[in-house]
């Protein structure tokens, strides 16, 4: 025992500590491996569950119980009723049978009774039936009993006994019920019968409810291990393909069996659920792509300057200058960033939390206050017409984000003298928000392309801009899901957005005033 | 000034505890969340300067350890999570003011300097007064030296922000959140704009000007040209 007490797993003291295995017993991999294997068992077994700790398994066995309790219910009533039925029968029969044998005794004497019970007491007799007839000192005169009983037990009237038969070498016992009678003239009368035929019926009754109770118990038992054994696998196979999910399978679908029960609901509720979660994880993995790209190159274009400034060489001042340059292309390369960011947000439906019943007209106002400045100091034309409480479910950020960018290139794109409209109305069941100068415009080839990102036509290059304007209003759009139309505004560009409109009274009170 | 810097980025911690020392505060350190958090309880600081993500305990949850000891220290949280909810989350963890990084360290100082007065300066008194300019918060209404000033809605809002923040450098990025509630930057610089369209009203007519440009930084409203002071940022 204590050589094999280190290998034994489930000896508690860390066996290396043993006399017997002192030396090897620590480092040897083939004693500490039963060990480290026999610890993930466990482990498994609290993810797996048998069938009968599942809960369906307990729940069935639950739901058996009454119908165990029925039967023995049931067969008590029948037991009881029956052996009442049975003792009545005996009973009124004995006594029948002693009024009849008094009677004869009365009309016709001593000797006739004698003949009587003789005569049924003999072969010809009913068998089972028992008589005897004695004088008043206990002598037998007639019967079928060779003595009066003596280890009868006197319960009111009656009286119960066993008799011992010997046919040859076998001893059969009989349960007599029976009925004393004191005769005149000191005479006492027994009739009895043998109560087998009840005794019968409760061996009978007795094997009956425990067959019935057997039957109900392994019927439980086995419904119990099949429902359970059924659910299990149902409930394995869902927590199987999670497995697999958590492993980094993120396509995995829970099963669905088209039986259209609790279990498909379910599988069918947690497929939304991934994919769900799938389309956001492709969407994030597509932003981070796009930063990348789209961050990667004015990263090189900022590191190529350094670089170029450190091989040239020159005095404090010429590095003052680079260093300059640098924070220039930095502060350029942040805007582009959270331009990007707040781009990827909307395109990644990620900014729909933030999405809430607002007052549209409240943020073309706004954004027109601040443009507005701008535009007269340009000696722009800035005209404005906004309809009241329109209301819409949006982004207000991301929605003033894009207001503010259509304006900015209005202004940038309009020569002094011209105009800029922002109008706000409604259209059936759209808001209608747009923005329209009279600057040189987009050629019509032209307008799909100027929704990517960092695409900037040739006549712009001269103007300041990070090309990500209108692909942030078109993703804002998108997220909104708004229609986003440029046309021709002869001269100029006319940029609508076609919102959907929420009911006025989503409005919280105090936007809607 | 004392003033508690948490930042386990060292190069970060080391610019910021540069920076802020030159600019005259007396700085500590703590390099993780854990002893940020004992260090706050146990000092007295003016202020707080606290990064987001932490080794330990994160910054939110300092702002939240501190404000359940009921410590009322002004706390700036610093953060690379720049969205409208992830400002809403620091904020109403108990953060006074929330900076995106990267900033510029003058937009981090202005922001200092805003919740290090702030205590005085948000009392609800229904007047505000920066040298001979006077603004009635009930009337709405602004005066200089006695003659009524007509400004737009927005225009008042704008200078009340400004005389609120009286004497300390005030950022355009400051003035885009706290007077037109704009997270992002407008491509171009509007804010200016709107200060110049202000300042005519203000300043124009009265030989001492009360609305200063801070170059590299933004804008200060202070009554004294002779006390004013030197950008901070731009001696760092």
């Amino acid at each position: 025992m204590s050589d094999s007490g280190g290998k034994d797993p489930g000896v508690k003291d860390p066996g290396g500590k043993d006399p017997g295995v002192k030396d090897p017993g620590v480092k040897d991999p083939g004693v500490s491996d039963p060990g480290e294997a026999g610890r993930p068992a466990p482990a498994r077994a609290t993810r797996r569950v048998g069938p009968f700790r599942s809960s369906t398994f307990r729940l069935a066995l639950f739901s058996m119980a009454p119908f165990g309790v029925l039967v023995v219910i049931l067969f008590g009533f029948l037991y009881i009723g029956t052996v009442e039925l049975i003792d009545a029968q005996a009973n009124a029969t004995i006594e029948a049978e002693v009024r009849g044998l008094s009677e004869q005794y009365n009309g016709r004497g001593l000797g006739r009774l004698i003949q009587v019970i003789q005569e049924r007491s003999g072969v010809n007799g009913e068998k089972g039936s028992v008589y005897l007839l004695t004088g008043p000192d206990l002598t037998p005169l007639a019967g079928n009993l060779r003595s009066w009983p003596a280890d009868a037990v006197q319960k009111g009237d009656w009286l119960s006994f066993t008799v011992q038969h010997r046919t040859g070498d076998v001893v059969t016992t009989q349960q007599i019920r029976a009925r004393p009678f004191r005769l005149a003239g000191g005479f006492r009368l027994l009739v009895g019968r043998d109560m087998a035929e009840r005794q019968e019926f409760q061996v009978v009754i007795a094997k009956t409810l425990a067959w019935a109770l057997g039957i109900t118990i392994l019927l439980g038992i086995a419904v119990a291990i099949y429902l359970s054994r059924k659910l299990l696998r149902r409930v394995e196979a869902v927590a199987a393909t999670s497995r697999t999910i958590v492993f980094g399978d993120l396509a995995r679908r829970m099963p669905i069996d088209g039986s259209g029960d609790e279990f498909d609901h379910l599988s069918a509720s947690l497929n939304d659920m991934l994919d769900q979660i799938e389309q956001l994880m492709t969407g994030m993995r597509a932003v981070a792509d796009s930063l990348a790209h789209d961050l990667r190159s004015p990263l090189t274009r900022l590191k190529g300057r350094i670089e170029v400034a450190l091989r040239r060489g020159g005095d404090a001042s010429e590095y003052r200058k680079t260093l300059g340059a640098t924070i220039a292309d930095t502060d350029a390369i942040l805007s582009t960033f959270n331009a990007l960011l707040a781009i990827a947000q909307a395109e990644a439906g990620a900014a729909r939390g933030g999405m809430l019943p607002l007052e549209l007209g409240r943020i073309a106002r706004d954004a027109a206050e601040l443009y507005e400045p701008l535009a007269e100091e340009k000696g722009i034309r800035f005209e404005q017409s906004v309809a009241d409480g329109i209301a819409i479910v949006g982004h207000p950020q991301l929605l003033a984000q894009s207001v503010a960018n259509l304006l900015d290139n209005a202004i940038k794109y309009t020569p002094a003298g011209g105009a800029i409209a922002l109008t706000l109305d409604e259209s059936g069941p759209n808001a209608e928000l747009r923005v329209a100068d009279s600057g040189p415009g987009i050629a019509p080839q032209d307008r799909e392309r100027v929704l990517e990102r960092f695409v900037r036509l040739d006549v712009s290059r001269t103007t300041p801009g990070s090309g990500l304007g209108l692909a942030l209003v078109a993703a804002v759009a998108k997220l909104h899901r708004a229609r986003l139309t440029l046309e021709d505004n002869g001269p100029g560009l006319k940029v609508t957005l076609s919102f959907e409109k929420a009911p006025a009274g989503s409005l919280p009170v105090d936007a809607a005033a | 000034m004392r003033i508690l810097v948490i930042e386990d980025d060292a190069d970060t911690a080391d610019y910021l505890v540069k920076g802020l020392t030159e600019s005259g505060y007396v700085v500590d350190h703590a390099a993780d969340g854990r002893e940020g958090l004992y260090l706050a309880l146990g000092q007295g600081y003016d202020a707080m300067v606290v990064d987001r993500m932490l080794p330990g305990l994160d910054g939110l949850s300092i702002v939240q350890a501190l404000r359940g000891q009921d410590k009322r220290t002004p706390v700036l949280i610093l953060s690379a999570l720049g969205q409208v909810d992830d400002r809403v989350k620091g904020l109403r963890a108990g953060g006074d003011d929330y900076l995106t990084k990267p900033y510029a360290f003058s937009e981090l100082l202005a922001r200092l300097e805003a919740i290090l007065r702030r205590g005085s300066a948000e009392a609800a008194e229904p007047r505000l007064k920066v040298g001979d300019l006077e603004m009635d918060l009930l009337a709405r209404s602004v005066k200089r030296a006695g003659k009524p000033i007509d400004l737009q809605p927005r225009e008042f809002k704008l200078l009340e922000y400004l005389m609120r923040h009286a004497g300390q450098v005030v950022t355009r990025t400051m003035l885009l959140e706290g007077v037109w509630d704009y997270h992002f930057d407008p491509q171009t610089n509007v804010i200016d704009v709107h200060v110049s369209r202000l300042r005519q009203k203000i300043d124009r007519g009265f030989d001492r000007p009360l609305l200063h440009t801070v170059r590299g930084a933004g804008y200060t409203l202070k009554a004294d040209q002779a006390r004013a002071e030197q950008p901070r940022a731009d001696r760092a």
